[in-house]
């Protein structure tokens, strides 16, 4: 029986993967997806790490920075930890390969020439970057190495659920996208990387579709605990049709964001969160919202924001040399996730461990800072591979029953019975506007109440749900309608989560309580009753 | 508009509501009208990798194709088809095992300001196989290395951490470096404007520093190079 098996491949899971492949365990990594195309790679600005490469930076600042804006939300303890290992962090990558940009003069040490640029929300120049790619270049120097560390990647399995025996994680069950069968593996211990839940506001996010919170649905089933769901990151400027990222950069650069009139009622460069309110005010009074980069002038865009410049055209048909931009916010990141305790295994599972997005590590709070993620899925990443591996060691290696393959086999067999009566993709779409109106920017209790009615009536006509496509093998039909189904059932927490949380917060507000409440000063933890699993 | 997409056994014609971004065209068309065309997508802004199809004959990722009326959608070749438009990706990533495209060992060199955008380009790939779908010696070599693999060969060598280049470079000797016909058509459809034909052959100055030669002239070192086929000089014609 494999040691660890790690769901997920992108940045988290691949380092978790390395850390155990280095201290001695057997791996199997396995991803819905063709290796090396995880979220990972969207990630543009950085990975913080308190190198002082370009200015004077300390880790206390760091850690600083990172609490405040958490909002009273983190565990100190766990901050300290992950500022703490963030230099240590950029020395593996360095050694990795990572093509690093580089500070223009020369330096004693590798990791003392990275470039370091700000972010929002940073007291220094933080973030160590390579680009305008860096999540995509430590991902694929990531994938390179485990090529090079043998480490098997199996694509094309989705997970289905995890395997348990008295708490205790034994494996998982994956609907094998090749074949059509399902299968189930066993393992000494699990790392759970898969990603965030932003794909409930569907049409309305940043994120691939995909991001439909797979592996976070899996541990409620389990009976783990998740937390925090109610804390979304919106990011101010995405563009207004597609829901393409425009990169903060281009406000950092001088953008102005104005309305239909023309005027400008917003400092473009405050955090996020406020940013996107501003927005979203502008957006609810009927009014357009636009971003103006003209003033720059062309040859500065060219060479500053030429990828910009290009996702404008192609996606929003505007040239931004000389016209506006339409922007709306859009939600960007998930703080909330699986509740983990301080060596990041899942509460509620035992030998189960989780990192990165899919995570609630309490490093985020109530709002995540520019270069925290990248940080994140890196050093937590690689501490939930050891701490695996540790855990590991004194694990039974007696194999699961085949109790839960059975009912996954039953369910799937079902799915393909069942007559097709709603389209699941119209559901979707409905439950992304749902969740971008009521349960998104600025939130009432009225209208979350709302929300959560007609989410349940989604989820009671899901038995009247099924797929079109009858097919065995690469059944995307199917796929998405498994991810469809993980999303709303995550659906509940976040509402219900964002309903009990009568303050406002971070990336929660809500109209009639629009201050921090210090008696909401706490993670509200949810799991599965028994009877109900 | 029409769109004309190879299906698993023969071309199916779809109309579409509009111009959009092909990547939109597919998700309209399976989401309302075909739910069993089945193709690979993710991340919508060109970073993934996933989307790679070919239209009209040239490869193009689909969130990044604006579709015209009759556009023909085809699956990328030299890929084993999985069903409708999406691809085995696994056959065309093993010459990154074959050729060992990473840092063997590591060389805690310094990097110098500007190290980095020797490479910056190559590392900008997304692994999409575009390339690879273009290259012409892939039709009659299904063995060669391919475009993204020698570029991420090119990449790790000109790394001044890696302290033992001459293990990758070993490597792409055969059916690597010297079996590129250098036609570019790998730098015409690459979508992040990388250029494999020029990192080739560069790799292939570096093979010659290396001791490498050219096989194509050097299969038999004490003969004579046979250049009959075509070429306009012959060293064996007497005058």
């Amino acid at each position: 029986m494999i040691d660890l098996l790690v769901i997920g491949a992108g940045g988290a899971g691949l380092s978790a993967a390395l850390a155990a492949k280095e201290a001695g365990a057997s791996v199997l990594v396995i991803g819905k997806t063709s290796p090396a195309s995880a979220q990972t790679s969207m990630a543009q600005g950085g990975i913080n790490a308190a190198l002082g490469n370009a200015g004077e930076d300390r880790l206390a600042m760091h850690i600083e920075d990172t609490i405040a804006s958490a909002h009273g939300l983190c565990n100190t303890d766990m901050v300290r930890k992950m500022c703490q290992g963030a230099p240590e962090a950029i020395t593996w990558l360095e050694r990795l390969g990572v093509p690093f940009s580089r500070i223009d003069t020369a330096q004693k040490s590798p990791t003392a020439s990275v470039a370091q640029r700000r972010l929002g929300g940073a007291s220094a120049k933080r973030a160590c970057y390579a680009q305008d790619y860096t999540g995509l270049k430590i991902l694929h120097t990531l994938y390179d190495n485990c090529l090079k560390a043998h480490i098997e990647i199996f694509d094309n399995r989705y997970l289905l659920n995890l395997v348990t025996e008295e708490g205790i994680a034994k494996g998982a069950t994956f609907f094998n996208i090749h074949t059509g069968e399902i299968e189930q593996i066993n393992a000494k211990s699990l790392v759970l990387a898969t990603g965030g839940y932003g794909s409930l506001y569907h049409g309305f996010t940043t994120n691939a579709y995909g991001s439909s919170g797979d592996g976070i649905s899996a541990v409620l089933r389990a009976g783990g605990a998740v937390s925090d769901m109610e804390f979304v990151q919106f990011h101010p400027t995405a563009l207004r049709e597609s829901s393409i990222l425009i990169s903060e950069s281009a406000r950092g650069e001088g953008g102005y964001l104005v309305n239909g009139e023309g005027e400008r009622f917003i400092d473009e460069l405050k955090p996020r969160d406020e940013v996107a309110r501003a927005i979203f005010r502008e957006l609810a009074d009927g009014k357009e919202v636009f971003l103006d980069v003209r003033h720059l002038g062309e040859a500065k865009l060219m060479a500053l924001l030429p990828q910009e410049i290009a996702l404008c055209k192609l996606h929003a048909g505007v040239d931004p040399v000389r016209s506006l931009i339409p922007v709306k916010p859009v939600a960007h990141y998930s703080m909330g996730g699986i509740d983990v305790d301080e060596v990041l295994e899942v509460n509620g599972i035992k030998g189960c461990f989780a990192a990165g997005e899919c995570s609630n590590a309490k490093v985020h709070g109530a709002n995540r800072l520019g270069g925290n993620s990248l940080l994140e899925i890196i050093v937590f990443g690689r501490v939930a591979g050891e701490n695996a591996c540790q855990y590991a060691l004194c694990a039974s290696s007696k194999p699961a029953e085949k109790t839960q393959l059975q009912k996954d086999t039953e369910y799937i067999a079902e799915i393909y019975r069942r007559t097709n009566h709603i389209n699941f993709y119209e559901t979707r779409r409905r439950l992304g506007e749902l969740f971008y109106e009521k349960v998104g920017i600025v939130r009432e209790n009225r209208s979350l109440q709302q929300a959560l009615d007609e989410v349940i009536s989604m989820q009671l006509a899901l038995s009247e749900t099924g797929i079109a496509d009858k097919a065995k093998q690469h059944n995307q039909n199917l796929v998405e309608f498994l991810e469809f189904t993980n999303a709303l059932l995550l659906a509940p927490t976040v509402i219900s989560s964002a309903l009990a949380r009568d303050e406002s917060r971070g990336a929660h507000f809500k109209r009639g309580f629009e201050q921090e409440d210090e008696a909401f000063k706490k993670h509200m933890v949810l799991r599965w009753k028994e009877e109900n699993r | 508009m029409i769109l004309h997409i190879q299906r698993d056994k023969s071309i199916a014609a779809f109309k579409v509501s509009g111009t959009m971004t092909l990547l939109a065209a597919l998700y309209e068309i399976k989401e309302r009208e075909e739910p069993s065309l089945t193709f690979s997508a993710g991340c919508r802004a060109s970073v993934c990798g996933t989307c790679a199809v070919r239209v009209n004959g040239k490869e193009v990722l689909s969130c990044a194709h604006t579709i015209a009326d009759g556009d023909l959608v085809e699956p990328l070749r030299y890929h084993p088809v999985l069903r409708d438009l999406k691809v085995d990706r696994d056959p065309a990533r093993k010459p990154l095992e074959k050729e060992e495209a990473w840092l063997h060992q590591y060389n805690a060199a310094i990097p110098a300001p500007g190290d980095e955008r020797l490479t910056e380009k190559q590392t900008d790939c997304i692994l999409c196989d575009s390339c690879y779908s273009a290259c012409p010696v892939l039709a009659v070599n299904p063995d060669f290395l391919g475009p993204f693999a020698l570029t991420r060969a090119f990449r790790y060598t000109s790394d001044r951490r890696e302290g033992e280049a001459q293990d990758i470079i070993g490597k792409i000797q055969e059916n690597g470096v010297w079996d590129c016909t250098l036609c570019g058509e790998c730098t015409a459809v690459c979508p992040k404007g990388i250029d494999p034909k020029m990192d080739i052959t560069m790799l292939r100055g570096t093979s010659l520093q290396h001791g490498y030669s050219d096989p194509n002239f050097a299969a038999d070192p004490f003969g004579t190079p046979d250049f009959s086929g075509g070429f306009g000089f012959d060293p064996n014609t007497s005058y």
